[in-house]
């Protein structure tokens, strides 16, 4: 059933160093504040990711005497401390908060130190904000280079979702430095990468700026042989389609129904058939998960069934046992399957509770709509079951998906369609989602057939306007109008060009990475012959590949693939990828991510009312 | 293929062939094994329709991890819960944040010593970290002690001169300087918003935004920084220069959501009117003014008549939220379940709104049909898709399909003989068929069979009605009624 364990595949890198890494930067950085009591201030998108690499009694230890913990929300403080420490995302909001209770010390006529450490690091517009508040002087601050966390053994997350709405809604480049520095630490310490690949504008910038970055500290990874042979760093929006799809595979659907956050996952009273919530972590370290997570989900109730026939038949051992085998048993076996009935029940209930919520919103019906989307028959009928999605109010972010679906495998919609289902969208969910349709608009997720040759017109003009190389033969501001996606053809074009019987991926589709990734450019080790797909992706100018000429890989290294989403990447994604390293054996991907994401993720980070 | 593969393969199901390849991951069958699968009968299409089919099989393998529980549950598993998993285990970060919540009383002390005694043994267990400033290397440069540098000392701080060392130049020469930047050095430049920042500081307006016209990755960054601190002046003052109307106008837009009082916000959204949007959003623009007028006249009407106690529907099914900011739709069910009967000259009429807001039939249809099933108003429903031609004649009709109507006074738990009627109106016969087995109307059912005289169809539909019932009886007076002439 699942991926028997291959002893030819290569061993994955030690990731478990990233996370004392950054334990032990954090640590330093506690330790630089002069030796007084303090407490601790932390944002609440870094609790999770920190609760993964430190606990409290490390951050209480008496070096660092951290003495409270708190939340950054919008409350005054409490704390009685004579020091406070604040660990923040670079926000503006953060900075506000910091200044509110600064200048309300001040006005109390209170002294105190604070310290602000930026995570993974500092910008100068929450520096501005300190200045204008006031508090520049009060305040130090520091950078916790914090920005890979490993949340499984082949999977490393920057936990940046915001990412994917900054560069690619508001075109805003702030964390490509970030990716940069990341992935020159991954160099530094598992060795220089001897192939790079990567299709996208994101990628080439944060690709150019890595090796920058290189340059400037030669010689560090000099001499290192290499741990990982390839990576290849792709932009989100090279392909929307796949991940706009719902996710059959059992882990992206446990994503969809319950939201894994930070490789954890709460599962409430209905999964776990008692009454508390159990915070469960989900990886390779539980052994029946690890076993279900990349398989559809109707393969998943065989292989459960089997998996409690299995765990029934041991415990029935012990009827015929003497004293003697009793304790073996007792002492050597039953922990391990305790755990295992723990695990087991566990997960029949997720797939119980996933299968309810499934049947009542009649996900065969909805997944047919997909499949007639990404085929491209039945667009009137697909329409109107969007339609009546919205005019029943169903769930907002499932219509905006599925219209996004439609515009991109449409190429736009036409204007007649966009404007009747806009209008019942506002009219269902809202008039201020207004805003909503202008961002995907802008992002390039929902837009409107227009006559070519006006756009065309347009474009001319502003590129005559234009002297900024940077921003192409078109500007930013036109460019998500201008540019197609071209869906159909490419779709098309792919078949043709790896034939069938290819791995099949998520909802019917495969993703575009497997055919990137399934041997064409890393055998050939060139874009050649994908070209004209390049072209209708709108990347002619952003597919690069490059090779060092000195071979001092080892073939083991050269099995090794690390593949970079930039804007974020689906649990169904990294099961493709994993099933096509194991089906070419020999091959391993590891993955690297600004934020492991999904269609609703993506959807509400482009819209504009928050809930 | 192995037979343990075929096995395995009996228990997981088929698709339906439209969806079939999205069967995410399958094993490493060959293109033969897998026709082969497909093709045979033997395998029943997986749906996540038939709940008692799909869930029969989970529910077997949960009795059986169930019947272990006993024997697992005999004695402490807490060990267990350290092994594999953590519910918040005592020591994460997040249950520290809600202890610290929770102390913030008097107790307070008490507890802290508790806490501190936990967490000192807690360190005795803990290996001595490797040291932390052996690995200095790796943030060398990054924690500068006194890293202090005011932004107006930028110009002759050194640093900031090798970041960006136009910036040290006569603004004459700026210009000139500026044009080389090449893109890879805009991204440098720019990463960190500090040039931005120093020239919005230094540079009039005018020439700032003449500056970044040309320069559509800085100039998107500015308009990013603006929206992040709120500069909203700066930023419509921007979008005006640049001339891009329809942005500005969203922009101003967009503020109504920062103002909490309806009436302030009723007021803010008139003064969106007549801004420059697309004409599509102008009418978008207008009917969320409109509706906001209208939520607030329906509001202060409703909660008086709710807290003088006086109105029969107010009392039975007290409000739950107010319906002030609700989308369009919303107001309308709302309308449909409370002021149903009323005139059309009414604000709060349903009549009133359809017009006002020119919602399609379609939409007016179902969102009344969910507000008076939910009521259970079986007469407005069947009101609702009767039509009166000019003989008089009443004829059933209904714009979204009977068999969504069905769907819906089903989820509203309608009785069996109101859903009867309607799903006898349902036109397509397998449709009819289909929708009358799942929702159990017997009658329906068997005469349809009996229509379509299709004896094997009711034969197996025997066993599925009560033994005894009245049902059967009609079911085995038809299978031995002579008048039939059977298909099979």
């Amino acid at each position: 059933m699942a991926f028997p364990h291959r002893p030819d595949a290569p061993e994955l890198p030690d990731f478990s160093m990233l996370k004392r890494l950054a334990r032990d930067q954090l640590i330093y950085l506690l330790e630089q504040v002069t030796s007084w009591k303090k407490d601790l201030f932390i944002e609440a998108d870094l609790m999770s990711p920190l609760d993964r690499i430190a606990n409290v009694s490390i951050l209480k230890r008496n070096q660092h005497e951290v003495d409270k913990l708190y939340k950054v929300e919008n409350k005054p403080a409490l704390s009685s401390s004579e020091q406070l420490c604040f660990l923040v995302r670079p926000r503006i909001k953060n900075m506000r908060y910091i200044a509110s209770l600064v200048n309300a010390d001040k006005v109390a006529g209170r002294t105190r130190k604070y310290k602000v450490i930026f995570s993974p690091q500092k910008f100068y517009a929450c520096e501005m904000v300190l200045e204008e508040e006031g508090i520049y002087g009060d305040v130090s601050c520091d950078e916790w280079a914090f920005s890979l966390l490993p949340l499984d053994v082949d999977l490393l997350s920057m936990e940046l979702p915001e990412f994917f709405r900054d560069y690619f809604l508001e075109g805003d480049q702030r964390w490509i430095n970030t990716v940069a520095q990341a992935l020159h630490l991954l160099s530094t310490l598992y060795g220089p990468f001897p192939n790079c690949y990567g299709i996208g504008r994101c990628a080439k910038m944060a690709y150019e700026l890595w090796r920058k970055l290189e340059e400037e500290e030669d010689g560090e990874t000099k001499g290192r042989r290499p741990e990982i042979g390839h990576i290849f760093l792709l932009d989100r929006d090279v392909d929307f389609v796949t991940a706009l799809c719902s996710q059959v595979v059992y882990e992206g659907l446990v994503d969809d129904t319950f939201r894994i956050k930070c490789g954890s996952v709460d599962f409430g009273p209905e999964v776990t058939s008692s009454d508390k919530s159990l915070k469960v972590l989900l990886n390779a370290e539980d052994k029946v998960f690890h076993e279900i997570r990349n398989e559809h989900f109707s393969n998943v109730f065989g292989f459960l069934s089997q998996k409690a026939r299995n765990l029934q038949a041991q415990y029935d051992r012990r009827r015929g046992m003497d004293i003697k085998q009793m304790k073996n048993f007792v002492s050597q076996e039953l922990k391990g399957l305790k755990q295992e009935h723990r695990l087991l029940s566990l997960h029949i209930g997720a797939c119980e509770s996933i299968m309810k919520k499934k049947t009542k919103q009649d996900f065969q019906e909805l997944i047919k709509t997909e499949h007639a989307l990404l085929e491209g028959f039945n667009i009137r009928e697909s329409t109107s079951y969007i339609e009546e999605h919205i005019d029943r109010q169903v769930s907002p972010i499932e219509s905006l998906r599925l219209m996004c679906l439609l515009s991109i495998t449409e190429n736009g919609l036409i204007p007649k369609d966009y404007r009747s289902l806009k209008t019942q969208y506002l009219q269902s969910y809202g008039p201020e989602h207004l805003l909503t349709f202008s961002n995907l608009r802008r992002a390039g997720l929902l837009t409107e057939q227009g006559p070519g040759d006006t756009l065309t017109a347009v474009e001319s003009k502003v590129s005559k306007l234009v002297t900024d190389k940077a921003a192409g033969k078109i500007t930013d501001a036109f460019s998500s109008l201008a540019k197609r996606s071209n869906f159909r053809a490419i779709s098309k074009k792919l078949n043709l060009v790896c034939g069938t019987g290819m791995v099949r991926g998520v909802g019917g589709f495969i993703p575009l990475w497997s055919t990137f990734l399934g041997g064409n450019v890393l055998e050939r080790r060139s874009w050649q012959g994908l070209d004209e797909v390049v072209r209708l992706l709108n990347c002619g100018d952003f597919a690069f590949t490059d090779m060092t000429k000195e071979d001092k890989a080892s073939s083991e290294s050269l099995r090794l693939i690390l593949v970079v989403f930039l804007g974020g990447c689906t649990f169904s994604e990294i099961s493709a990828l994993r099933f096509l390293g194991r089906e070419k054996g020999k091959r391993e991907f590891i993955f690297l991510t600004t934020a492991v994401t999904n269609s609703a993720r993506l959807m509400e980070a482009m819209s504009e009312v928050k809930a | 293929t192995t037979p343990g593969l075929i096995l395995f393969f009996q228990s997981g199901r088929r698709l339906g062939t439209g969806v079939r390849l999205g069967l995410g991951l399958r094993m490493n069958r060959t293109k033969g094994d897998e026709e082969e699968y497909w093709n045979s009968s033997k395998f029943k299409a997986f749906t996540f329709d038939d709940e008692d089919d799909e869930l029969s099989q989970l529910k077997e393998s949960k009795r059986a991890v169930n019947s272990l529980r006993d024997f697992v549950d005999d004695d402490d598993d807490d060990d267990l819960e350290r092994v594999s998993w953590t519910g918040e285990p005592v020591g994460s970060i997040s249950w520290s944040i809600k202890e610290t919540a929770g102390n913030s009383g008097s107790t307070h002390e008490g507890r802290e010593q508790l806490k501190s005694r936990n967490s000192f043994s807690s360190y005795a267990q803990l290996p001595k970290p490797t040291s932390a400033y052996s690995l200095s290397s790796f943030f060398r440069g990054r924690t500068r002690p006194g890293s202090f540098q005011s932004l107006s000392d930028a110009l002759s701080d050194t640093p900031a001169k090798s970041y960006a060392p136009e910036l040290g130049r006569p603004k004459g020469e700026y210009r000139d300087y500026s044009n080389d930047w090449s893109p890879s050095d805009t991204v440098r430049r720019l990463r960190k918003g500090k040039v931005l920042i120093f020239l919005k500081r230094t540079l009039s307006k005018e020439i700032l935004f003449r500056e970044l016209e040309v320069r559509q990755i800085a100039l998107r960054h500015l308009i990013h920084f603006l929206k992040e601190i709120g500069d909203q002046k700066m930023l419509l003052d921007l979008f005006r220069f640049l001339d891009r109307t329809e942005e500005l106008a969203l922009s101003h837009y967009r503020e109504h959501l920062n103002i909490q009082d309806p009436d302030k916000r009723k007021e803010f959204l008139k003064t969106c009117i007549g801004l420059p949007f697309s004409a599509e959003d102008s009418a978008h623009i207008q009917d969320h003014y409109t509706l906001l007028e209208r939520q607030i006249i329906i509001e202060a009407n409703d909660r008086h008549l709710e807290s003088a106690g006086q109105t029969e529907i107010f009392r039975k099914h007290p409000r739950k939220a107010s319906i002030l900011n609700m989308p369009l739709v919303t107001t309308l069910f709302y309308s449909c379940f409370y002021h149903y009967t009323e005139a059309e000259g009414t604000f709060s009429s349903p009549v009133n709104l359809k017009k006002t807001f020119k919602i399609p039939d379609k939409q007016y249809v179902l969102t009344a049909l969910a507000a008076r099933a939910k009521l259970r108003a079986w007469n407005d429903v069947d009101a609702l898709f009767t039509t009166k031609n000019w003989l008089g004649y009443t004829k059933k009709r209904a714009p979204i399909g009977f068999h969504r109507v069905v769907e819906i006074l089903h989820k509203n738990n309608a009785p069996v003989q109101i859903l009867q009627e309607y799903v006898n109106l349902v036109e397509d016969v397998d449709t009819k068929l289909n929708l009358a087995t799942k929702f159990k109307c017997h009658d329906v059912v068997i005469d349809s069979c009996r229509d379509l005289k299709d004896r094997q169809q009711l034969l197996a539909y025997r066993s599925k009605v009560d033994k005894g019932s009245a049902e059967e009886e009609k079911i085995d007076a038809l299978l031995s009624s002579s008048q039939i002439r059977w298909k099979n």
